[in-house]
């Protein structure tokens, strides 16, 4: 924490207060304060630093200590809206500064093209909402190529014949290569396909205050001790503190957002961390919070002109919730690949980004990588063949045989909008603060789980390429836990199907914009972190020329 | 922040804008001092029970031995990992105290059940302890994360089982792991960094020009 931040009052009306610190809250915090303006971000979790985090895998796997909390913050799930929701922890986000860029895997693929106009290319397709964005890749790719630079990107430019075009090259070159990575690039040569070196949230060069990388192996799931791991925590909120015009305020939960009798926003109410409650004034509100918790703040801010939550005159307020389909694959090896040292992901590829429907006959496309992201707790309960006893002499045999002998394919995919898919408040279940839980209701679209077993298929393909000396997987399930938080307030031109417009502004509340995962119209391949950042580029652009020429505040 | 220099505040403010090299120069020294700050904090706690009886805590480190035992490598005993479950079920792991209070009972009247004559766990021969815990172990399927996938685990046995894991699995740093033999038995090297090559199938890369190149002529 720099000691130069601004202590606004809650009774000052600052000209923005940005909810939610993570992947879209921190760049907008940046961005706007840059540009001129007073800023408070209010953050529910804890401001943590380099210096609090660990490689104790007990405080990540038991206590939670970067994410939410089951027991503080309860949730339920169901898989259809005619059932009753039971208490299971249905989702996993960051709860701290810099949210879940603390913690991610950094992996960081544009979206390409036909992200933004498939609907239009493919037709409806039963079952769905899927839409068209009603901004085209060629709107963000300056914004791609701003997070790249600014916030710091390894990789390749013109590795994969498939990416998207881009004006300008990464700033620096892609991360070493791993045994995982080096495996699976011959693999996929050998059986016809474009691996290349995958584009990653992480340096492989040092930045001013940043080192880079040091391979310490303690990746996804963890805070980076040295800054090398491009969160917001270490590079947007760091910039924002040095305007000097943006005060980060930590342990702030924002449980409403209060209107005025015009329906404008006039702030947001938060507990602090005694639980007193405040109101912190400001011009305009942003709600970055996720693609979860920002469905849940409109739909509890609900009052006589917005009785069914603020900004939700479409009623998709937390609907058409996307997780991204998927799944791992295992290999054993026969020599060491030590996959444990290093981040998680060194080669990617992209060939099946856009299958043909009439073909394999379902819609959908996706991404293959090679990692491994587990740690040694982790891989003791995750990664070992399914065959291998739980505890004994062949378990630990086990352990010391396939430790440093394995690989995951991580299959990456499509989810289809589905307007039941949704985050909505429990009408029983309370959380700690005694605000109503998040309730999840999903089931998967067929083609999303038809997508995940073909993507299983081909990395089965590649690791006998491979010559794996053991491969394994489980055929896709209907899934019940949220990482990926997509959707939920939906980005369109017509108020009657999207909850923002282009501009990020609520089509209900002249002076609200909301931008995180819930802006996104179709899911992407599976890694959206990267399009949340460039969309928070793009938003602020588009905030600060709409306050500029005086179009909010009146 | 006036606690000493960690190794982590050492890491994360002593390196700013320099690279990994000096890093890798200076981690001995860091190395060191994350070792000195471990001998302490033993010294400070000497291995005294905090939750368990000594006669709990023999039971206890009777039956970790049979989930991960000693061979020519060493197992969840020379690990200390009875220290880990008695020091985590006064911290982290406090909710499962229950799991214990009640399983080990159970334990004692199954071995007396079992073993007609016998009165302890640890006093059974290896097979027989297996049998034991067999009768116990229902056989639940492997979990992709830990704890997070069996929120409610009352099951004594299966509660003792992810604890033994993650006693003997932990980084030697926070409180188990003794030695950082469970490492040994894993071939994870105990170091806070690494540069590549990193393995086997890494050693001879080319890079990638010429790895592309390579595969151009096939």
């Amino acid at each position: 924490m720099t000691v130069d931040q601004p202590k606004y009052k809650t009774s000052e009306e600052v000209d923005f207060v940005i909810i939610g610190s993570g992947a879209a809250g921190g760049i907008l915090a940046k961005e706007l304060s840059t540009n001129g303006f007073r800023v408070v971000v209010l953050e529910q979790g804890p401001y943590l630093t380099e210096a609090d985090f660990t490689h104790n895998e007990i405080e990540i796997l038991a206590e939670d200590k970067l994410t939410n909390h089951p027991k503080l913050q309860p949730n339920t799930f169901r898989k259809t809206p005619q059932e009753k929701a039971k208490p299971q922890r249905a989702l996993v986000y960051g709860r701290c500064v810099g949210g879940t860029s603390v913690h991610f895997t950094a992996n960081f693929w544009r979206f390409h093209e036909i992200d933004f106009i498939e609907r239009s290319k493919v037709g409806p397709i039963p079952g769905t909402t899927f839409a068209d964005w009603p901004i085209t890749y060629a709107d963000l790719e300056p914004y791609y190529t701003k997070v790249e630079w600014e916030i710091g990107v390894s990789g390749l430019a013109g590795a994969s014949p498939f990416d998207p075009p881009r004006s300008k090259p990464y700033p620096m070159p892609p991360l070493p290569v791993k045994a995982s990575g080096v495996l699976f690039e011959r693999a996929a040569r050998k059986m016809g396909w474009h691996p290349f070196p995958a584009p990653m949230a992480i340096l492989s060069q040092p930045r001013p205050g940043r080192s880079a990388c040091i391979n310490c192996g303690f990746c996804l799931g963890f805070g980076c001790e040295v800054g090398a791991k491009s969160s917001s925590l270490a590079t947007a909120i760091r910039m924002a503190e040095k305007t000097g015009r943006c005060e980060i305020r930590p342990n702030s939960y924002v449980h409403r957002i209060e209107t005025d009798a015009n329906g404008r926003a006039v702030g947001a109410m938060y507990f602090d961390e005694k639980r007193n409650t405040h109101l912190q004034k400001a011009k305009a509100v942003v709600v970055c919070a996720n693609g979860a918790e920002t469905p849940r703040l409109l739909l509890l801010s609900a009052n006589k002109q917005f009785p069914d939550g603020l900004a939700n005159s479409s009623g998709y307020v937390g609907k058409n919730l996307m997780l991204n389909s998927g799944g791992n694959v295992y290999a054993q090896f026969e020599h060491p690949l030590n996959d444990y040292k290093g981040f998680a992901v060194s080669r990617i590829m992209h060939d099946f980004y856009e299958l043909d429907h009439d073909k394999v006959g379902f819609y959908g496309g996706g991404g293959l990588d090679a990692r491994f992201d587990f740690t040694p707790i982790s891989f003791a309960f995750g990664g070992l063949p399914p065959d291998t006893p739980r505890w004994g002499k062949e378990f630990k045999a086990a352990l010391a045989q396939n430790f440093n002998h394995t690989l995951e394919i991580f299959c990456h995919g499509t989810s289809l909008p589905v307007e039941d898919n949704s985050f909505s408040l429990d009408p029983e279940l309370k959380d700690a603060w005694g605000l109503p839980a998040l309730r999840m209701t999903y089931k998967d679209h067929p083609d999303d789980l038809k997508l995940a077993n073909w993507m299983f298929a081909r990395a089965h393909e590649l690791l006998e390429a491979a010559g794996a000396r053991k491969h394994w997987g489980f055929p896709a399930q209907e899934a019940q836990f949220a990482v990926h938080l997509l959707g939920t307030c939906r980005m369109g031109n017509d108020p009657k199907t999207s909850v923002i417009n282009a501009d990020h502004r609520t089509h209900d509340v002249k002076n609200l914009f909301l931008c995180d995962g819930s802006s996104l119209v179709t899911s992407g391949r599976g890694q959206p972190t990267m399009t949340i950042e460039a969309l928070a580029f793009r938003a602020a652009d588009r905030i600060t020329a709409l306050a500029k020429r005086g179009e909010i505040s009146t | 922040m006036k606690e000493p220099v960690s190794r982590r505040q050492f890491l994360s403010q002593g390196i700013s804008g320099l690279s990994a090299a000096w890093v890798s120069a200076h981690l001995p020294a860091m190395v060191a001092a994350a070792g000195y700050a471990r001998q302490a904090a033993k010294s400070a706690a000497p291995p005294k029970f905090q939750f368990f009886t000594p006669e709990q805590a023999a039971e206890i480190d009777a039956i970790t031995a049979r989930i991960i035992p000693t061979d020519e490598l060493p197992g969840a005993r020379e690990a200390g990992v009875v220290y880990f479950i008695d020091r985590s079920l006064a911290t982290f792991a406090a909710d499962d105290q229950k799991s214990y209070q009640e399983g080990l009972p159970e334990l004692q009247a199954r071995v007396t059940e079992m073993f007609p004559g016998a009165t302890r766990f640890s006093g059974l021969t290896a097979e027989q302890q297996d049998e034991v815990l067999h009768s116990f172990d229902e056989g639940g399927k492997p979990a992709r994360r830990p704890f997070r996938a069996r929120p409610g685990a009352q099951d004594f046995f299966e509660t003792l089982r992810q604890h033994t894991i993650a006693g003997f699995l932990i980084d030697p740093d926070y409180g188990g792991n003794d030695s950082g033999a469970g490492w040994k038995v894993i071939g994870r090297e105990r170091e806070h960094m690494f540069q590549a090559p990193f393995g086997y199938y890494d050693k001879d890369y080319p890079g990638w020009e010429a790895a592309a190149k390579e595969a151009e002529k096939k």
